[in-house]
């Protein structure tokens, strides 16, 4: 086998373990499209704003620093003490879930009934305001996110696939942190389908993603379970934010991490969990094994940009609902 | 007292479906026309101009080309952005490689040459629906900026990778490069808007817009009504490409003078002009400018408050602009769903009964 062949297969991997980030993205979208038919576009600022609370919680940031600055002419910045990491992902968690009530209560309540449009609508307002509001909150620096996952090339990884190619073929180089990735979110997948299998509220968050009436008559509350949906996916958000900002920074750019998403929803349809994380998987590899065949050599690089989306649109043309969404029947 | 149809009688049928059937409205709009056209001109100076002036005209043709794809034709659209990146490079193509041809004619060629591609990405909206259609759009978005990204013949071959306007001119006035006075390109936006504005009124009113309407109310209805949904479909992606595309001609040509691709009409672009459409009203022509008007006034208006009265530093400032500029939205969009254009019509409603609304 060539050195090339086994370049080739490294890509693969590696394609696969960006998949499994894209997934955890994507996961947020799909939890919150079951429940509520809303198309949360702010998913990606919810993972940004869930690190970059985590980052000031574990440094100690004083939150609104600059505006308490330029307001009353002070130089606050830290309170000059680091919470441990379980303590910091805890308070995050009480944010995002505070953030859930938030949103349910001022936006989501008052938006019930309208078209799906006009609440994909609200939910980029609501990205725009909670991208400044984080900025606002912790400042807008790039900063690093350190929770104790290791980092850099997988040494065993590469050791023992080393003696596979020739002489110039030094093993398969894996990062740790998209080994942890992959395990995370195999524990996050696994909980979320046993907690919506097993457990009383997952079987009303089941209910209403089957059917909004039929849940409210029975006499589930939609208000609970969106504000439970909703710290549900603000949870994959923060989990997904940990895991992208320990690989880049905790920066505007996680945001983006949304864009990424929505190729992997089309793929996977919008309604399905295990489409979410096979749509990434795919998307993963795709693109990884597209730039690495085709876009590097011949198209000039950067194709992984538009890459996924050519993939979804060509796919949809086929197959409308994606594969594994709800079949779409159109009555008149 | 003012506002009222009655005493005003209509003799003939094209009397009896003109635009604005009530008098006052008539007047208000020939008073619009005549202080856009003769009077501002003459008090234009160069803040006011690349502040506001320039970005909501060409603004509002956008957001007419979006109105009529999403709000009439019911397919929305998140590729505006690309759109007018192709209108962009298609006037730079046109204005570098014939030196000689009409700046008006180069403004409707590429607005031509965008609704090509714009039919062409509108070809999957026959299967393609609702949402699943809105993210195939960005595939539009991406590919486009890519492809103007690395393809040097776009950009002709410029080291920076930018494209910069020559200057050309039209009656001996310069409309694009350094030396443009203001009231020249002023007018000049001015006209397309105007005949845009005219023409997007008068399609919409006709029979292509009541089968986009009726695509947009149920598609499969409308398709058993005898409405060909591709003929349709791709009429009004076409048509919508072109106002997209004339408007991202004079946003490069005569407002920008330079464009980086990816800067210049990346995303936020498309969400830029959804945003205008949406506040302003779907499926409103008069929604169009009042909600690329809101756009445009609001972060001049928040900037100078914050940088200007507040003495705040920028990016504070910017910061805060972005919660502002969230909050409205969400706002607006609990409020009143129906944009900028449903107060209007509220308003002209209560005007007609007052003062006696009883």
């Amino acid at each position: 086998m060539s050195a090339n062949f086994y370049y080739g297969v490294e890509v693969f991997l590696n394609g696969l373990m960006t998949g499994v980030m894209y997934s955890l993205v994507a996961l947020g979208f799909v939890l919150i499209f079951k429940a509520s038919g809303i198309f949360n576009y702010a998913q990606g600022v919810m993972a940004l704003f869930a690190a970059l609370t985590l980052v000031g919680f574990q440094n100690g940031q004083i939150p609104f620093a600059h505006l308490i600055n330029a307001i009353f002419g002070t130089d606050l910045h830290h309170f000059g003490w680091q919470m441990p990491t379980f303590l910091a992902i805890f308070f995050t968690l009480l944010v995002m879930i505070l953030f859930a009530y938030i949103v349910e209560k001022y936006v989501l309540q008052h938006l019930v009934n309208q078209e799906p449009i006009i609440l994909f609508m609200a939910t980029i307002g609501l990205a725009y305001f909670m991208e400044g509001f984080g900025d606002l909150m912790w400042g807008s620096d790039v900063k690093k996110m350190d929770v104790g996952i290791p980092q850099g090339g997988n040494l065993w990884l590469e050791e023992s696939t080393a003696f596979l190619g020739g002489e110039d073929f030094f093993g398969f180089y894996v990062d740790n942190l998209d080994i942890w990735a992959a395990i995370f979110a195999a524990i996050l997948v696994t909980s979320l389908v046993m907690f919506s299998q097993y457990t009383k509220t997952g079987r009303a968050l089941r209910a209403v993603a089957d059917d909004h009436q039929a849940a409210l008559s029975v006499g589930i509350s939609l208000r609970t379970i969106w504000v439970i949906v909703w710290s549900i996916s603000g949870f994959v958000a923060l989990v997904a934010g940990i895991m992208w900002g320990s690989k880049s920074g905790v920066q505007f750019s996680l945001s983006l991490i949304a864009l990424k998403a929505l190729p992997v929803l089309m793929l996977g349809g919008f309604t399905s969990i295990p489409g979410a994380i096979i749509g990434g998987l795919i998307v993963g590899v795709g693109e990884k094994m597209f730039e690495f065949l085709i876009g590097a050599p011949f198209l000039g690089g950067a194709t992984e940009n538009w890459f996924a989306y050519m993939l979804a649109l060509l796919f949809l043309v086929f197959r409308p609902q994606g594969l594994f969404g709800e079949k779409i029947i159109e009555r008149v | 007292m003012l506002y009222r149809e009655a005493g005003d009688f209509k003799t003939t049928y094209a009397k009896d479906q003109q635009t604005f059937p009530i008098a006052f409205d008539r007047r208000g709009y020939f008073l619009t026309l005549i202080i856009a056209f003769l009077v501002v001109p003459f008090l234009v100076n160069d803040y006011w101009l690349n502040a506001i002036l320039l970005p909501f005209l060409i603004y509002s043709i956008a957001a007419m080309g979006l109105n009529i794809l999403t709000g009439y034709c019911g397919q929305v659209s998140l590729g505006s952005g690309g759109f007018m990146a192709v209108g962009a490079y298609a006037s730079y193509k046109l204005m570098t490689s014939f030196p000689d041809l009409n700046m008006i004619i180069v403004v409707l060629l590429s607005g031509g040459i965008t609704a090509l591609v714009g039919g062409l990405f509108g070809l999957p909206s026959l299967r393609i629906k609702g949402f699943y259609l809105a993210v195939v759009t960005l595939a539009a978005q991406f590919f486009l900026v890519w492809l103007f990204n690395k393809v040097p013949w776009f950009y002709n071959y410029s080291a920076s990778g930018q494209i910069s306007a020559p200057e050309r001119e039209i009656l001996g006035y310069a409309v694009t490069g350094a030396n443009v006075l203001p009231w020249v390109s002023y007018l000049f936006c001015l006209s397309f808007v105007f005949v845009l504005a005219w023409g997007a009124r008068n399609l919409t009113r006709g029979a292509n817009g009541r089968k986009w309407m009726a695509i947009r109310d149920m598609d499969i209805a409308a398709e058993i009504i005898g409405v060909d949904p591709l003929k349709t479909k791709l009429t009004a992606f076409a048509v919508s490409s072109f106002y997209i595309g004339v408007a991202g001609a004079l946003l490069f040509s005569v407002y920008l003078g330079a464009v980086e691709v990816g800067e210049a009409f990346g995303i936020s672009k498309s969400f830029l002009i959804l945003f205008m459409v949406i506040i302003g009203g779907l499926g409103s022509i008069f929604g169009s400018f009042a909600g690329a008007a809101f756009m445009v006034l609001m972060p001049v208006l928040l900037k100078n408050i914050m940088v200007g009265q507040f003495g705040w530093a920028i990016d504070l400032a910017a910061h805060f602009e972005f919660v502002i500029v969230g909050g409205l939205i969400v706002f607006f969009l609990i409020v009143e769903p129906h944009g900028f254009a449903q107060l209007w019509s509220i308003a002209k409603e209560k005007l007609r009964l007052w003062p006696f609304p009883h």
